[in-house]
């Protein structure tokens, strides 16, 4: 990718990467065999990469989920299923093209897949409204919920979404019940649910797609009941200080599995999911098949009270 | 008379003397003989305000309520049985200087945290009763009231018994216990699920205020909504929707009155006639 956006915990790896550049092409100007060195910096480069991608901080992981060319929803099923057929309107009000859903085969087998849909770029993002559903957004996707209900079709949710839109007209058609709906409804289908975090879990707008039978978390995707901005307003009266919020809130996968708040960790390709979009979706794919199979074992009855239980555990008290 | 119950826009300064209460130890009406509204500015004779529900007897403005003071204006005369008192927060995330801020509360408020639940009578009929209590922390939902509510509604299912939520939640879910107040959301809205499909009633309460988490979930999935008069009802924050719209919000936006008019709430009922309509109600449901 030529000019992708470098994160300022990147400076090093692209540093070295530079010389080995310049090495490379002195070597081929001047004639010299300088192999060695440029195979021992490329070993070097590599552990660089390695160190400094497996020790990110919460605030470093947010960076790279927001990464302009992180792959979007709609990129992600492009390349995780066949033949997505997008359905559109909420049968109310009108359409929401910040909430996409439709049908689509997953190893041959049709699925309905819905996820909120940021834009690549800006005139895409004015277009989508930055991936910020409107109740007509989450009342699409209660609608295609019941409609995999009715056909057997199990149903998975890619979630990167930033939350649900802060506006007036979203307030009067009632952002709130919508959302309760779509946690409702979700969480009580009796077909395989399986929700994938793929990068901003922002709050209730996520949590509405996420009631998952299994939710399934990209190494990188953080989850969160505020985002590390507003909680930095909120503790220390300005956003300056999102980093130590974005600690404190615990967000990260790795934090969020230990709580069993999501089920698995799917790795991202080294430096996140935008290096190697192709390799993210076949991990993405493996991860989904195998908790697929695992779900479809079971019965309408067995499915509802899995989640129900699943849910009813956390942050329980125990018994005083 | 029954009719007047469920008038769209009643007048708020009707005081029943058969209900009148000694109304002592109101903790959220200042000390001292006299009050000023917040609303109006009026100066009032406290005793006359308690004897009001703690309505302001100029202009109809609706007080907080504390929890305690809630249940005396709902529940039967010592019909009130407290479930799950003893509830506290293990500060899963040990979240920084939450414990020292709860603490300050719980001694204020001599409540473990912002819900109280249990079993009480309503016009004699049996029911599950949920008050949040808007001044401990705002009424945020975190996974003490999480837990609490979810026990509630299983209780209900368990004795077949109706549910009365009074909401305030103006916090939302509580920001100090992270993604686990968020999956409260996702508790107790199950939980009402199944206390639905038991074919049982729930009739929520809106009242000052209901917003965020709360409001995205338990509050906004009951058989009936009702709303204090003025109280504010939403799922994003004014000031935020401000800040994103770069614009001025229309007037009386995210009000009971506003949000009944873009229909979300049943109906209206102004706090004096709240005990009798939810006893109504119930008693047209009873199996």
């Amino acid at each position: 990718m030529g000019n992708t956006l470098i994160l300022e915990f990147e400076k090093p790896i692209v540093e070295l990467e530079k010389r080995i550049e310049e090495l490379k092409i002195f070597a081929r100007e001047r004639d010299l065999d300088l192999s060695d060195e440029i195979n021992n910096l490329q070993v070097r480069c590599d552990k660089l990469k390695r160190d400094i991608y497996s020790s990110l901080n919460s605030w470093q992981r947010i960076q790279l989920v927001r990464h302009p060319q992180r792959p979007t929803a709609l990129e992600l099923i492009d390349l995780i299923f066949d033949d997505f057929f997008e359905m559109h309107g909420d049968r109310l009000f009108g359409e929401d093209s910040a909430m996409i859903g439709g049908i689509a085969l997953f190893k041959g087998e049709p699925v309905t897949v819905i996820a909120p849909q940021k834009g690549r770029d800006t005139k895409e993002n004015i277009e989508r409204n930055f991936g910020l559903p409107h109740p007509e957004g989450y009342r699409k996707a209660i609608r295609l919920m019941k409609q995999a209900e009715k056909f057997g079709r199990p149903v998975i949710t890619l979630v990167d979404v930033v939350g649900a839109y802060p506006g007036i007209a979203a307030e009067e058609r009632g952002q709130g019940p919508a959302i309760a709906e779509a946690i409702t409804v979700m969480g009580s289908l009796q077909v395989p649910t399986i929700a994938i975090i793929t990068g901003e879990g922002g709050s209730g707008g996520a949590l509405a797609l996420a009631m998952g039978n299994r939710v399934l978390m990209l190494e990188n995707a953080y989850y969160s009941v505020i985002s590390p901005e507003s909680a930095s307003i909120i503790l220390y009266k300005n956003d300056q200080h999102a980093k130590e919020a974005a600690e404190a809130l615990k967000i990260t996968s790795r934090d969020l599995l230990e709580m069993h708040v999501i089920d698995e960790i799917i790795p991202e390709p080294l430096g996140g999911a935008h290096k190697d979009p192709k390799q993210m979706a076949n991990l993405v794919k493996e991860a989904l098949d195998r908790n697929l199979s695992i779900l479809k074992a079971l019965s309408k009855e067995e499915l509802v009270a899995s989640r129900y239980e699943r849910f009813r555990v956390l942050g329980a008290i125990a018994a005083q | 008379m029954f009719k007047d119950l469920f008038r769209s826009k009643p007048k708020y300064v009707t005081v029943r003397p058969n209900r009148q209460q000694d109304f002592s130890e109101k903790k959220e009406i200042p000390d001292g003989l006299w009050v000023k509204c917040d609303k109006c500015s009026n100066i009032l004779y406290k005793k006359d305000l308690e004897r009001s529900f703690s309505v302001c007897p100029k202009c109809g403005f609706h007080f907080v309520l504390s929890a305690a003071k809630r249940i005396e204006q709902i529940a039967d005369e010592n019909s009130f049985e407290e479930m799950d008192a003893d509830l506290e927060t293990a500060d899963p995330l040990g979240f920084p200087s939450y414990m020292e801020k709860l603490k300050k509360y719980q001694e204020e408020s001599k409540m473990k945290d912002a819900v109280i639940t249990g079993r009480a009578k309503i016009g004699g009929i049996k029911t599950v009763l949920i008050v949040i209590d808007f001044n401990f922390m705002r009424g945020s939902m975190n996974t003490v009231v999480g837990e609490k509510i979810v026990r509630a509604f299983e209780t209900a299912v368990k004795e077949e018994l109706p549910v009365v939520v009074i909401s305030g939640g103006g916090g939302g879910a509580r920001m100090q216990e992270g993604v686990l107040s968020l999956m409260q959301m996702a508790r107790t809205c199950l939980a009402v699920e199944k206390h639905s499909q038991a074919g049982l009633l729930y009739i929520a309460v809106l009242t000052q205020a209901t917003m965020g988490g709360v409001y995205a979930s338990f509050a906004s999935q009951a058989d009936i909504i009702l709303a204090e008069p003025g109280a504010l009802i939403g799922f994003a924050g004014p000031r935020i929707i401000e800040q994103t719209m770069k614009q001025s919000l229309p007037e009386g936006f995210q009000t009971a009155e506003y949000v009944h008019d873009h229909g979300h709430i049943d109906h209206i009922v102004a706090r004096p006639f709240l005990k009798d309509t939810l006893a109504h109600l119930l008693a047209w449901h009873v199996r």
